[in-house]
């Protein structure tokens, strides 16, 4: 058994802790491709999600060609239309966000920042990543099925998702996507466990839950979050699959399509609504937290202060994440639900911005006279802020059921999701891909390549996203393939739509630039050094860069402090690793 | 939605409760430098795969819980015809019952170190569970030759699709299962097995509240109980 220090300032020898047995791989099979390593399958998850991403965003450029030049390319009918629409959205949110959040930091940093050797099921942890491919797979087999994807929108709302007038409702597209979403959510669910369960159980010794980065606090809520919310879109997918290919009526009311009576009758559209939004409204946050966590790291390290308020980022991740639960049905106030029910979640959802408000305040008091070094991870820090803040004050205009009814289903929508929840995460994303980058391969990423991609990705967002606000304003609803010329589309709104688009063409081709930069410097990078942005957490600690199998040499590291013990008055240097000990207590070492 | 909102309040009782032995309340900017205030080892004491296995099931009661939402707000429509229940049910029931009991005698005689009777009862939790998805899909089929096919009414819909995704969540605990009871046959001594035999249980015992949850569903029991719960509320 582990002998408890006579004083709680006495440190404790490493070789206390005690070790797991890890599974070694044996061939060039095991350790590259199916791999039970997390970090092999973080780059594995990060690299596929940013593949099928990149579909998403081709088809989000197919999309604005056509809103700003309707008719002057004839393949993008509207049937294709709807089918890159849903796709679009589909990809981004669950199979890139998702995926590269949890699949991809969280398993590259959950052991790495807990000082573990890998995660606790690493079996599963494999599979979890192969069943993910599967779906991804599954759902781009839909472009090449006949009749193409399904074309419901992102939401798949029934009767239209099945019916023959939706594209893929009657051929394959809608049944590959369902099929791939179940899939993804059998995948989820095993790294999910792993995620959750290596917080748990893996955590290096002296790491207490109050000593974890905040890192790892968003991730680890999120993952409860998703594995809790996931299971309500696996119910609606199997129904609306049973109703689809084998006829039952869970979702489909009695319908007359084309003069001929289905054979559907009874069902509840409403019903997939809630179950679809029960997952739907906690994704938003699963999609947030991690980035909420990460960009606290971000901002502390470049800031070389600790963070403000680390006690109450924690709870108000918590909070937030319990929040998120019960506000669902905002979504759905249009839906001829209970009025009163509008009432409620409009109550909840105005409450769950106290939280978030909490968590802006603290980012910037980290800032305020803070040592801040505008590195490209701390431009992408900043930019996340000022959007995310942006794109929650529509929020609040959405929230309320009264501005919400005429400002439904237009592109003010539009513009507030993209906003809070497409560019707020997706600048965490690269910030945490320059941060980090030098830990996965060694070395820097290509500094002016990086402030061009920033600037031209954070100007370039707003540009896009700002008018559209604008055209919400005005009327014009999404989801339209053509809107012509109309109240809701003078020739003014039309001008901002050609302009929206090429906006979205130049911030798509700084992606192609950040793209050449992450292949160039793999070999011309500049190199890193184990540490080069001078930061306190694990990862950083390691024997070698990039971490080796098993992470960390011999012995484990032991956690003294919590991670962000940046600029403490007399350290030697402006910040101490969380596994250094106190000097008077080295010392004490070293004689014994 | 209320069942699964009542599900997960159970659920966030379970984690505050979790939570409050954490001391989150901590201040650890104050703490540097000691290792380990409060506990020196910062893991719990009860087997990884054990917690494993709990969070798992939280997943798999929040899928059948959301099954049951879907149900209860499905049936509140005008189309809803009860399904009779096969007397065959009822067998099944027992058949998983003794199962569940199986498998706790294994767990207890595992524990005593008597490896013939955990040989034994882990065959007949084994046998029983088989024998439990037989008479299922024995139930499936007199349902359907008395006319009551999947896609005729809501109620069948549901009654095929739970009783079915509750099948297959039995038929991947025997996978587990056939590996436990075919070590244990192999001779791998009581001491070893403990643990597997130990997460087959807790999985067991969970499907079998599951079963007995949507047995009580579709025998029409549960409306009863929500309707009583409504009086006593109004």
């Amino acid at each position: 058994m582990v002998n408890i220090p006579s004083s709680i300032n006495d440190p404790i020898p490493a070789a206390e802790v005690e070790d797991v047995e890890l599974y070694h791989p044996h061939s060039w099979w095991t350790t590259y491709v199916f791999s039970q390593d997390a970090k092999v399958i973080a780059i594995q998850y990060s690299l596929t999600a940013i593949s099928i991403g990149l579909v998403a965003l081709v088809l989000s450029w197919l999309m604005r060609l056509q809103l700003a030049f309707p008719g002057v390319f004839t393949f993008i009918d509207a049937d294709r239309y709807y089918q890159f629409i849903t796709m679009h959205g589909m990809i981004m949110v669950i199979y890139l966000l998702t995926a590269l959040f949890l699949g991809g930091f969280g398993n590259y940093l959950i052991p790495l920042m807990l000082g573990a050797r890998d995660m606790v099921f690493p079996y599963a942890n494999m599979l979890s990543y192969w069943i993910y491919l599967l779906a991804v797979l599954v759902l781009v087999a839909g472009f090449f099925a006949p009749g193409g994807p399904t074309g419901a929108g992102w939401t798949l709302y029934p009767p239209q998702a099945v019916l023959s007038g939706t594209p893929g409702g009657q051929d394959w597209g809608i049944i590959l996507m369902l099929s791939s979403l179940i899939l993804f959510i059998i995948g989820f669910t095993m790294g999910g466990l792993n995620y959750v369960v290596t917080v748990l159980q893996g955590r290096a010794r002296g790491m207490t839950l109050m000593r974890m980065p905040l890192t790892i606090w968003g991730i680890f809520t999120a993952t409860v979050m998703a594995l809790l919310a996931f299971p309500a879109l696996f119910v609606a997918s199997v129904m609306m699959l049973f109703d689809r290919v084998l006829g039952t009526s869970f979702f489909m009311p009695a319908i007359v399509e084309m003069g001929t009576q289905l054979q559907h009758g009874g069902g509840s559209p409403i019903l997939f609504q809630h179950l679809f939004w029960f997952f739907g409204h906690p994704e938003v946050y699963i999609v947030a937290l991690p980035a909420f966590g990460i960009v606290s790291d971000l901002i502390s390290v470049h800031a070389r202060k600790n963070i403000f308020g680390y006690r109450m980022m924690v709870w108000a991740i918590v909070i937030i994440g319990a929040l998120s639960f019960v506000v669902w049905a905002h979504h759905m106030y249009v839906s001829g639900m209970n009025p009163n029910f509008g009432f409620f979640f409009a109550t909840t959802t105005l409450i769950i911005a106290v939280p978030t408000a909490i968590k802006v305040y603290n980012w910037v008091l980290t800032l305020w006279r803070g040592d801040i070094h505008l590195t490209i991870p701390m431009l992408f820090a900043l930019g996340f802020i000022v959007t995310f803040v942006n794109g929650g004050l529509t929020g609040l205009f959405l929230g309320n059921v009264v501005v919400d009814v005429p400002l439904s289903d237009t592109m003010f929508v539009v513009a507030h999701f993209h906003m809070v929840m497409g560019v707020a995460p997706i600048m965490v994303i690269f910030g945490a891909i320059y941060h980090w980058y030098p830990k996965i391969t060694g070395r820097m990423l290509d500094e002016t390549m990086g402030r061009i991609h920033f600037w031209v990705t954070f100007l370039g967002a707003y540009l896009i996203f700002f008018p559209m606000h604008y055209l919400g304003l005005l009327g014009a609803p999404r989801r339209y393939y053509e809107l012509g010329e109309s109240v809701v589309n003078p020739p003014s709104a039309h001008d901002l739509n050609i302009f929206i688009t090429m906006m979205a063409l130049t911030v798509g081709a700084a992606q192609v630039l950040f793209l050449f930069n992450a292949a160039w410097s793999l070999r011309h990078g500049k190199d890193a050094g184990g540490n080069p942005w001078r930061a306190t957490t694990l990862e950083w600690q390691t024997p070698t860069t990039p971490p080796p199998h098993g992470n960390f040499g011999k012995e484990l590291p032991v956690v003294y402090r919590w991670a962000y013990d940046y600029s403490v008055p007399g350290a030697p240097e402006d910040f101490i690793p969380q596994n250094e000990p106190d000097p008077e207590n080295r010392s004490r070492e070293h004689a014994s | 939605m209320s069942a699964i909102l009542i599900f997960l309040a159970g659920l966030a009782s379970i984690i505050i409760w979790w939570m409050a032995q954490q001391r989150l309340t901590s201040k650890p900017w104050l703490e540097s430098a000691r290792a380990s205030d409060f506990s020196p080892i910062t893991r719990s004491q009860i087997p990884t795969a054990k917690i494993g296995l709990g969070v798992f099931l939280a997943v798999v009661g929040a899928l059948f819980t959301l099954f049951i939402s879907a149900y209860f707000m499905r049936m509140g429509l005008q189309d809803w015809w009860a399904i009779p229940l096969p007397g065959v049910l009822w067998v099944n029931t027992a058949a998983l019952v003794v199962s569940s009991i199986a498998l706790e005698m294994a767990k207890s005689s595992a524990q005593q170190n008597d490896a013939n009777a955990m040989k034994i009862a882990l065959l007949a939790s084994f046998v029983t569970a088989i024998g439990f998805l037989a008479g299922q899909l024995f139930a499936w089929r007199e349902l359907v030759s008395e006319g009551y096919v999947l896609a005729d009414n809501p109620a069948n819909s549901f009654f095929y699709l739970i009783t079915g995704m509750h099948g297959l969540h039995i038929l991947g605990g025997l996978l587990v299962l056939s590996r436990t009871t075919f070590n244990a046959w192999q001779g791998e001594p009581p001491k070893e097995a403990r643990l597997s035999i130990e997460l087959c249980a807790m999985y067991w015992h969970f499907m079998l509240i599951v079963w007995l949850v949507i047995f009580a569903l579709f025998a029409g029991w549960a409306n009863d109980f929500v309707d009583i719960c409504r009086q006593l509320l109004t």
